[in-house]
């Protein structure tokens, strides 16, 4: 068993971390472990003890938290004074094989999380107002702050969203948050190709009614979501605001999309959207690689046809995000799915594969040479030991 | 302001470095000449003034490549310009360095209804994307009071926010791909037209990076779709406290106006004065509260806004009626700061933001403070997300106010962040603010920002003497020696 090292407080940590002389292995609750490639660490930094809400402000819509701090919790505390996290962190860890529900305040930071609202209201990148966290020479830093408005001095949360724990131990956080929707509805239209939804998607989304989710599942997806008795692909237009807003802008939105749909209410709409952003249509089959495409939204279904064959996909972000599930064996696509989106631009990340694979496929989208040499610049000027989750993103990284 | 010591030598060698440049570039891109070189001396913050070495003027992505290469390999500081309208002296030139005016990069290169993006190069306006997209019907969202004039590359620079930040973001939400040149020469794609660039998040760190970081050749904006209804309110209160508690309820009620800007009497007389817009003169403070969108829900919304408005005291409740009636309730609030220059030889423009509940306390002491200088100050307030920007009343020509407004002025700065906020919420750090940053960060937290800077330009060439009070050579920010992965002196305690 690795040492376990298991700060609570920040100078716990940067103790932790200038006390080490070996990689470590930044970890919460586990539940995103087999995100990322394979680290070799002899040690686990464990950071669920640096957990609890420091400072709650609904009024002033800002919240600060531990590392550690269970997402569940900060969620629940949320809903109980009707606000949220707008980017509407996906739960990734039942893909894992974890339990659902779990999962901290940092390593959501650390995966920078976002579910289908991504296109209005943006990533966890969005919402990071400020953070506290130790380097890889064990000093506690702070950059931002707890303001909604802030432009002193370089913006290192921004570098701390998305980066998997390889450039610094975040000790707290503070995010924005904001109102929860009075109400939400769904305007459901079956049947469509994935060409004709990327269209019908760019429409929606270009249109004044304010849609904020724009998802369409090809009916193999499709019939592994609750709402069960579809039996053909669907698209999914996600409205949300006050009640008689919400109910004008449905009504509003079908006459002007032209296609046939349905309304969906209130709780089926929750519900849905719930398990959209939770990847209900991949949680049965544990053996499959899963891949995360981003892409022009337009681009989505020319970029999955030139994929070739796949197990499964859906589409999110209005086509701009297409989850894929391939065979777990050789590149586990690797090699077609990122000759797929070249042409258009994006990138292709493996979040789900067996360990033999993530050593041996870029897990993450490779880079030019320019940008993969400051890259590494960039984790050098953090860690400059190369102490934290070594080799998670990129290898020497 | 001091500013790094020049280098003599490249002051001596100007006409070599002209003609080393105008083999880069086209000869009228390159100003050598004295009067020329002036136009180019100071941006918004016009206190500080200094011609620069030579301006280089590109106009394609390969010639930046060239003109920063050359740069680097003669160790020559370079300073990037946009429109110049910084209020933090972000763009002010260096005795010794290379002024790289962007104005060149004009052109809009794509325009993308489908997937939501427009791509320009730096040297447009923001306000021309919007026009640009309106005929679709949509508009990029941050308004930067200057966006006639400010360009896009200079948005990227400060992370430019507006009187719409609290609903849509500053620049950098707004932003889905860059290109850049590094000081070395090298050029870099981040992001594109797809969300989330990928890899670590290079593209948020370097919006707001005030030039420090690179040279922006290229933008890709998200645009959104214009609301079809926007209206404003105007509300009058008896004090500031009251009209903080009513934007604290508008939020606390799960409503975010589109806008929602706060102004104190002095800015209310001083506006009122200029362009008569109706302001009740007899109110201590005044919101207006902006809701866009559908029309039903921001019908809906108006009147709840109005309800708790009343709740909170307000004396005058107004809805803008129609669309001429909205405008006119934004005028004096847009004219207020030529309207402080009316009433002012000079007027100093401050930028902090602080939590919002703090904000009586925080006009309070501001009072006592211009009480004990001597010099007025009227506050206008981005008051959706504390963004606070006093205007200091003082005379130029009278010895020493200059000196007292700037003083005055960092007292401010040092308040706001005492409770809490920050030195700057949308005009950047610059030259302004650069020797208060101690104030809001321990040495490790700025060492931690010079190491980022270290990786992108090794030699800090890229505008010296922003942002960081003390200019520390890469090296000396303590590489630490590092053996076998071993720090020295494993035995001591190091926090």
């Amino acid at each position: 068993m690795p040492q376990r090292l298991e700060p609570a407080t920040a100078e716990e940590l940067s103790a932790a971390v200038a006390d080490s002389d070996g990689p470590l292995e930044l970890l919460g609750q586990g539940s995103k472990r087999d995100f990322g490639r394979p680290v070799q660490a002899a040690r686990i930094l464990d950071l669920s003890r640096l957990a609890g809400v420091s400072l709650y402000e609904p009024e002033e819509l800002v919240l600060s938290a531990g590392a550690g701090t269970p997402v569940a919790e900060i969620e629940r505390l949320l809903a109980a004074n009707g606000q949220m996290l707008a980017f509407e962190p996906p739960d990734l860890g039942p893909i894992f094989g974890e339990q659902a529900a779990r999962g901290t305040l940092g390593g959501m930071i650390a995966c920078n999380l976002a579910g289908p609202r991504r296109i209005k209201a943006g990533a966890l990148r969005d919402h990071l107002l400020g953070a506290t966290a130790v380097n890889g020479r064990g000093e506690i830093f702070k950059t931002g702050g707890r303001v909604m408005k802030n432009v002193t001095g370089y913006d290192l949360c921004k570098l701390l969203a998305g980066s998997f724990g390889s450039l610094a131990a975040i000790a707290s956080a503070t995010l924005k948050l904001q109102p929860a929707p009075e109400a939400v509805r769904t305007l459901m239209i079956r049947g469509l190709t994935d060409s004709a939804a990327m269209l019908l998607m760019s429409r929606a989304l270009g249109s004044a009614e304010d849609v904020s989710g724009a998802v369409h599942l090809p009916e193999a997806a499709a019939r592994l979501l609750p709402h069960a008795d579809v039996g053909s692909a669907v698209t999914l237009l996600r409205l949300e605001g006050t009640p008689r807003s919400v109910a004008q802008r449905l009504s509003m939105l079908a006459k002007e999309l032209e296609a046939s749909s349905e309304a969906l209410g209130e709780i089926e709409s929750t519900v849905l959207w719930r398990s959209v952003r939770n990847l209900l249509p991949f949680r049965g089959d544990h053996a499959a690689a899963i891949w995360r495409l981003s892409v022009p939204p337009t681009t989505g279904a020319d970029v999955l046809r030139a994929c070739g064959p796949v197990e499964r996909y859906f589409y999110d972000w209005g086509g701009g995000l297409i989850w894929v599930a391939t065979a777990a064996e050789g590149d586990a696509g690797a090699g077609r799915l990122r000759t797929a989106l070249a042409a258009s631009g994006g990138h292709a990340t493996l979040v789900r594969a067996p360990i033999a694979i993530r050593a041996a496929v870029e897990v993450f989208q490779p880079q030019e040479p320019a940008l993969a040499a400051l890259t590494r610049r960039v984790k050098e000027s953090f860690d400059p030991m190369g102490r934290f989750n070594p080799g998670r993103m990129y290898p020497g990284v | 302001m001091r500013m790094p010591e020049p280098d003599q030598a490249a002051i001596a060698r100007r006409a070599e470095i002209a003609l080393a440049l105008r083999r880069i570039l086209p000869a009228e891109s390159v100003i050598d000449d004295g009067d020329a070189r002036r136009a180019y001396e100071s941006d918004g913050l016009t206190a500080y003034r200094q011609a620069p070495l030579v301006v280089a003027l590109p106009s394609t992505t390969a010639e930046v490549a060239s003109v920063l290469r050359y740069c680097h390999q003669n160790r020559l500081k370079v300073v990037p310009r946009g429109a110049g309208t910084s209020l933090s002296g972000g763009a002010l030139p260096l005795a010794d360095g290379v002024l790289l005016g962007m104005a060149k990069f004009n052109r809009v290169l794509d325009v993308d209804i489908a997937n939501r993006a427009v791509v320009v190069q730096p040297g447009v306006t923001n306000l021309a994307i919007s026009q640009t997209v309106a005929p679709a019907g949509f508009y990029y969202a941050p308004d930067p009071s200057s966006q006639i004039a400010c360009t896009i590359g200079g948005n990227v620079a400060e992370n430019s926010g507006g009187v719409h930040c609290l609903k849509y973001g500053m620049t950098g939400n707004n932003l889905l791909g860059l290109e850049i040149v590094l000081m070395t020469g090298e050029v870099l794609r981040l992001g594109g037209r797809h969300l989330d660039a990928g890899g670590f998040d290079l593209l948020g760190v370097v919006t707001g990076s005030e030039g420090l970081l690179g040279v922006v050749t290229e933008v890709t904006v998200r645009i959104l779709r214009k609301p079809t209804t926007q209206r404003a309110l105007l509300l009058g209160f008896a004090s500031c406290e009251d009209a903080g508690t009513c934007v604290a309820k508008v939020i606390a009620a799960g409503i975010i106006p589109a806008g929602m800007e706060m102004m104190d009497r002095p800015a209310i007389l001083a506006a009122e004065d200029f362009v008569h817009a109706g302001y009740p003169r007899d109110a201590e403070a005044l919101l207006i509260v902006e809701l866009d969108g559908p029309a039903v829900e921001v019908d809906e919304l108006i009147q709840r806004v109005e309800q708790i408005a009343k709740a909170c005291g307000s004396a005058s409740v107004r809805a803008s009626r129609d669309e001429a009636e909205r405008q006119r309730f934004w005028a004096g609030r847009k004219a207020a700061f030529p309207a402080v220059g009316r009433i002012s030889p000079d007027y100093y423009c401050m930028d902090g933001t602080i939590p919002r509940r703090r904000l009586p306390e925080v006009l309070a002491k501001m009072q006592e403070m211009s009480r004990a200088c001597g010099l007025r100050v009227a506050n206008v307030f981005h008051a959706g997300d504390g963004n606070l920007h006093p205007l200091i009343l003082y005379d130029a020509n009278k010895p020493g106010e200059l000196e007292t407004a700037e003083a005055f002025g960092a007292d401010i700065l040092k308040l706001c962040v005492a409770v809490g906020g920050v030195l700057t919420g949308e005009h950047g750090v610059g030259v302004e603010k650069r020797d208060l940053m101690g104030e809001m960060f321990s040495e490790t937290d700025l060492a931690q920002q010079e190491r980022l800077k270290c990786a992108f330009d090794a030699e800090g060439l890229l505008n010296p003497g922003k942002m960081f009070p003390v200019l520390h050579r890469c090296a000396e920010l303590g590489r630490m020696h590092v053996s076998a992965g071993k720090l020295p002196h494993p035995e001591l305690p190091r926090f």
